[in-house]
C-alpha cells in the first residue's frame, strides 16, 4: 500500500488538478484509502489510472457498504490494484439516503426513468429516489457485473451503466436486502406471544 | 417465470418447452426467432439445468447457425444471501458461513475471511499455523483443480477423465477429514490460526499423496495430451487477448494463460508463501489448451509447495494465544478462572472487534478472491462482502465465445471454471 | 407388518367388512409377484437426473456417481440421465434459491411418472444454515420430497443409505421406522394440532403453571 505520507502526496497531487475532489484520507491497518465527493469520482479514478507514476489500472472490486446510522449511509469503494508496485489503495465514495421525502440524494436527482428504474416498484423509497453515482464502466470495464450487484442489493444507482438490472436476486425481487434496515429473513419476525396479546 | 423474455408463439412447431430448462448446449430445441429486426440470430437459452456439470448457470446465447454472436449470462440461481447472513452472526461463526460459498475451494475463503478479520484485530498468527494454512490450501487447490479437470473433460467427451481425477479428490478429502473430521466445509481455520493441530500419521500419509501425485498428474496428461479431440476443441479457443482481460479484471489462470504472470502469492507475501519455493506457471496464447496446462501445470506446483511446507513445518502453537479472540485450550477451563471468563466470553457473545475496514486478498484456484470486511465495534461484522474471482471472471465468457462456434462455447465454460456458489454467493 | 397381520387375522375371522375388505383385499392379493418384480425393477434401475445446485452436488453426483470409491452403479443407478423427461429421481443437491424454486419445481413436473425426489443435504431438507431472505427453508416446500438425508454435506455412505431407504420404499417395503421397530407408537406428543391435538394432562399442566410464572 502507500504509506500515510505516499498518500498525503497522493492527495496533494489530485488537489491540484481536481480541487476539492478529495474530502478526506485515511491510513488505518495497513490500508490506504481516500474520500472522495461522489460527483467527482470519474476524475479520480481516471487520474489514478492514467497519471503517469500511478497506474491503478485494475479494479479488485468494486463493493457499497451500508454504514447505518451513520450519515452519509452508503460507502460506494473501489479498490485499485497497481500491479507494477504491487499497492493498492481504497478509494470511498460516501451517498446520502434519498429521502422518501424529497430529500437531495449525493450525486444529484436521477435523470432517465428508463435506466433507474426497476422492473418493478419497491418497498420504500420510490423509484426516483435512489442513491446514485456515476459508473465507472467506461473507465473499469470489470465494474460491469460489480456495480449490478451493488444496485441490486443497496439500491445505488449507477448512471451510465449499459444495463442496470438486477443479477443475482430475481428481476422482480422487491426491496434491498443488503441494507442494514432490511430483515436478513426478508420479513419481520413475529412472535406468537405478541400477536396473540398486542394483535 | 419473471425472468423469461416474452416470447412469441412459434408459428406450426410445438416448442418443447416454453424456456428450455432442460436444453443440452448444443440443444437445437429453439424457442422462438426473438426479434424480428436481427432475424438470422437464433437465441437459445441454455441452463440453469444442464448437463455440463457447472452448477446453475443459465446462458442467453445469440446463434447465427452454429456461431455465437452474443451471450448473457444470467445468474443468481444458487444466490443464498450469505453477505447478509454474516452481518447477523459473531465473527467466528461466519466462518462456516463464508466457506460455502465456492464450495470447491473452501479453505481459501476461509483463509479471506480470517485474514481480514486478522487484520482488523491486529493478531498475529504463530509460525506454524501459518505453514499448516499454506498446506491446506495448496491441498484444496489441488482439490479444486481435480474437480475442474474432470468435470471439464467430462463435458469435452474425455468421460474416463472424471473417474481418474476423482480418486485423487477422495485421496485428499481423506487427508482433509484426517485432520479436521470433516471431508469438505471443515471450518478449519479460525481467526488466530488453526483450529487443530495434525492428528499423527497426517505427515506420512500426507508425504505419500504427495510422492504420488505427480506420477497422477503425469497420467491425466497421458490420457489428455494426445487425444486429438481434446486438442482440436482446445487449442485455438477461447483467446481473449490479454489487455482486454486484464481490463475485465480476471485474474488466476485464466490471466496467466493469457501470458502475463501475476500470482498473488508471488506478489503479497502472505502466509508461508515467501519459505517455500514455486514456480508459477504462464501460458502464451491464451486459448483454451494454455489454460488446461497451465492449471495442470499449478496443480505440480502445489504439491511442491505442499512438500516444502512439509519439509519446513516448525513446532510452536497452532493458533495464535490472545485469549480475547482464541477460545483458550479446555485443560485449562477447570484450573483457571479467567479461561473460563474468556471461553464464556467468546462463545456467547465472540469477541469485538475496534472499528474500521479492511479488504484482503488471496489467490484462488479461479483467481483473486477478496473479502471486505467492515466492522462497526460490534460482536458482529457490519458488512462482509467477497469479491469472487468466478464472479468476476464470468464477464470474460463474452468475449472469449464470441465469433465461435457453440461447442468451442462449451470448452471455454469448462476452462475458464465457474463455480456458481461463488458467482452467486 | 405386524398390522398386516393384525387385518389378516381379522379378515379370516370375518371382522373386516366393507370397504376395509377390499383395500385388504387390493393390497394383499393383487400386489402380485408381477407388481413386485416391476417394482423392484424400478428401485433397482433409477435413473437419476444429473442435477446439482451447490456444495452438496459435489457430493453426491459427482462424488457418488462419478468416483470409484463411492459407486451409485452398482445399485442400479449409473445412467444419469440429462433431461427430465427420461430420469426417475431428482435428487435436489444444495440449497434451492428463490430464484431457482421455480425451476426445479419445473424440472420435477416435467418428470414421468413414477418418480421420485431425494432431499440431499440440510439446505434443501429445511434450508439448513441460511435462514434468510433469499433460501427457500426446505424444498417441501415446493414439492413433494420423498426422502431427506441430513447432513452438511452428507457424507456419501449418507447418501448410499438413503438411496437404500428409498429404494425399499419403491419396492413397497417402506422401512419401518423406530416406533414400530421397538412397538413405540401412540408416544408421540405434539406440539401443535395433529393426530393427538389433546396434549397429555401432564403437559397441560406444566404449561398452565409456567405461563402462571410469566403472568405473574
Amino acid at each position: 500500500m502507500p504509506d500515510a505520507p505516499g498518500l498525503e502526496l497522493i492527495r496533494g497531487e489530485i488537489e491540484q488538478d481536481h480541487p476539492g475532489a478529495i474530502l478526506d484520507t485515511s491510513f488505518d491497518r495497513g490500508q490506504a484509502a481516500l474520500v472522495v465527493d461522489p460527483a467527482r469520482i470519474l476524475a479520480v479514478l481516471a487520474w489514478l489510472r492514467d497519471a503517469p507514476g500511478q497506474g491503478y489500472r485494475f479494479l479488485s472490486s468494486l463493493h457499497v457498504a451500508d454504514y447505518l446510522p451513520a450519515q452519509p449511509r452508503f460507502g460506494v469503494h473501489y479498490e485499485l490494484l497497481n500491479r507494477d508496485r504491487v499497492e493498492r489503495i481504497r478509494v470511498k465514495a460516501m451517498l446520502e439516503d434519498v429521502a422518501p421525502a424529497g430529500g437531495v440524494g449525493d450525486g444529484g436527482v436521477e435523470d432517465d426513468p428508463a435506466r433507474s428504474t426497476p422492473p418493478s416498484p419497491t418497498t420504500g423509497p420510490a423509484v426516483g429516489d435512489l442513491p446514485s453515482i456515476d459508473s465507472c464502466v467506461s473507465l473499469f470495464p470489470t465494474a460491469e457485473f460489480q456495480e449490478r450487484e451493488a444496485y441490486d442489493f443497496f439500491g445505488v444507482v449507477f448512471k451510465g451503466h449499459p444495463d442496470l438490472t438486477r443479477i443475482l436476486l430475481p428481476e422482480d425481487y422487491v426491496g434491498w436486502p443488503q441494507r442494514r434496515d432490511f430483515p436478513v429473513g426478508g420479513e419481520p419476525v413475529t412472535f406468537t406471544y405478541n400477536e396473540r396479546n398486542y394483535g | 417465470m419473471a425472468e423469461q423474455r416474452q416470447i412469441p408463439p412459434m408459428p406450426g412447431r410445438e416448442a418443447e418447452d416454453m424456456g428450455g430448462i432442460d436444453s443440452t448446449p448444443n440443444a437445437t430445441a429453439s424457442i422462438s426467432d426473438s426479434s424480428q429486426a436481427r432475424s438470422e440470430l437464433m437465441t437459445i437459452n441454455i441452463g440453469p439445468h444442464h448437463p455440463a456439470t457447472h452448477g446453475v448457470l443459465r446462458l442467453v446465447v445469440d446463434l447465427d447457425g452454429e456461431v455465437v454472436k452474443d451471450l448473457k449470462p444470467v445468474i443468481g440461481y444458487v444466490h443464498t444471501g450469505i453477505e447478509k447472513s454474516c452481518e447477523d452472526k459473531s465473527y467466528w461463526k461466519v466462518i462456516p458461513f463464508v466457506e460455502r460459498m465456492d464450495y470447491v475451494s473452501y479453505f481459501f475463503q476461509m483463509e479471506a475471511y480470517c485474514g481480514a478479520v486478522e487484520r482488523l484485530t491486529g493478531l498475529e498468527i504463530p509460525p506454524r499455523a501459518r505453514y499448516l494454512r499454506t498446506i491446506f490450501l495448496e491441498l484444496c487447490r489441488i482439490h479444486s483443480h481435480l474437480v475442474w479437470l474432470g468435470t471439464t473433460a467430462l463435458d469435452l467427451g474425455a468421460v474416463s477423465m472424471l473417474w481418474y481425477c476423482f480418486r485423487e479428490r477422495d485421496r485428499i478429502l481423506d487427508l482433509f477429514e484426517m485432520a479436521t473430521g470433516q471431508r469438505m466445509h471443515t471450518r478449519y481455520f479460525q481467526v488466530g490460526g488453526v483450529i487443530e493441530d495434525i492428528p499423527l500419521g497426517f505427515e506420512a500419509k500426507l508425504r505419500e499423496f504427495v510422492a504420488d501425485m505427480p506420477v497422477r498428474v503425469g497420467q491425466y496428461q497421458a490420457l489428455l495430451d494426445r487425444n486429438e479431440v481434446f486438442l482440436s476443441r482446445t487449442k485455438g479457443t477461447g483467446v481473449v487477448p490479454r489487455e482486454r482481460l486484464l481490463e475485465l479484471g480476471v485474474t488466476g489462470p485464466l490471466l496467466r494463460a493469457a501470458g502475463e504472470p501475476w500470482d498473488l502469492r508471488k506478489a503479497f507475501d502472505y502466509l508461508a508463501y515467501p519459505e517455500v519455493d514455486f514456480k508459477v506457471p504462464v501460458g502464451t496464447v491464451g486459448d483454451n489448451y494454455d489454460r488446461y496446462r497451465v492449471r495442470v501445470a499449478e496443480m505440480v506446483e502445489s504439491t511442491r509447495i505442499v512438500e516444502q511446507a512439509l519439509d519446513g513445518l516448525p513446532e510452536g502453537p497452532y493458533i495464535a494465544d490472545d485469549r480475547k479472540y482464541v477460545l483458550p485450550p479446555r485443560s485449562e477451563l477447570s484450573t483457571s478462572m479467567e479461561s473460563l471468563i474468556h471461553h464464556f466470553k467468546l462463545v456467547t457473545e465472540g469477541y469485538r472487534v475496534g472499528p474500521g475496514e479492511v479488504y484482503y486478498a488471496v489467490e484462488s484456484p479461479r483467481g483473486e478472491l477478496g473479502c471486505f470486511v467492515l466492522s462497526d465495534g460490534s460482536a458482529k461484522p457490519a458488512r462482509v462482502h467477497f469479491r469472487d474471482a468466478s464472479f468476476v471472471n464470468l464477464q470474460a465468457f463474452r468475449d472469449m465465445s464470441k465469433d465461435g462456434y457453440v461447442a468451442d462455447m462449451i470448452a471455454s465454460l469448462g476452462m475458464l471454471d465457474p463455480i456458481l456458489g461463488g458467482v452467486d454467493r | 407388518m405386524r398390522e398386516r397381520q393384525l387385518r389378516a387375522r381379522d379378515m379370516l375371522r370375518g371382522d373386516l367388512e366393507g370397504e376395509e375388505l377390499e383395500r385388504h383385499v387390493e393390497e394383499k392379493v393383487v400386489m402380485t409377484s408381477f407388481e413386485r418384480l416391476l417394482n423392484w425393477g424400478r428401485a433397482n434401475s433409477c435413473f437419476p437426473l444429473t442435477f446439482g445446485l451447490a456444495c452438496c452436488a459435489i457430493e453426491a453426483p459427482i462424488a457418488l456417481v462419478g468416483s470409484p470409491r463411492y459407486d451409485l452403479a452398482r445399485f442400479g443407478a449409473e445412467a444419469l440421465r440429462a433431461s427430465p423427461r427420461q430420469a426417475d429421481l431428482i435428487i435436489l443437491s444444495g440449497r434451492v434459491s428463490i430464484k431457482m424454486a421455480p425451476v426445479v419445481r419445473r424440472l420435477y413436473d416435467q418428470m414421468l411418472e413414477p418418480k421420485w425426489a431425494i432431499s440431499m443435504g440440510a439446505c434443501s431438507s429445511s434450508g439448513g444454515m441460511f435462514a434468510n431472505y433469499a433460501v427457500v427453508q426446505g424444498a417441501d416446500k415446493f414439492m413433494p420430497i420423498d426422502l431427506h438425508i441430513p447432513g452438511c454435506p452428507p457424507r456419501p455412505e449418507a447418501v448410499m443409505y438413503g438411496f437404500n431407504k428409498l429404494q425399499r420404499k419403491i419396492m413397497g417395503n417402506p422401512d419401518q421406522g423406530w416406533r414400530q421397530r421397538y412397538s413405540a407408537t401412540g408416544t408421540e406428543e405434539w406440539a401443535r394440532g395433529g393426530p393427538r391435538s389433546e396434549p397429555s394432562p401432564e403437559a397441560a399442566e406444566a404449561y398452565e403453571r409456567a405461563r402462571g410464572l410469566i403472568r405473574a
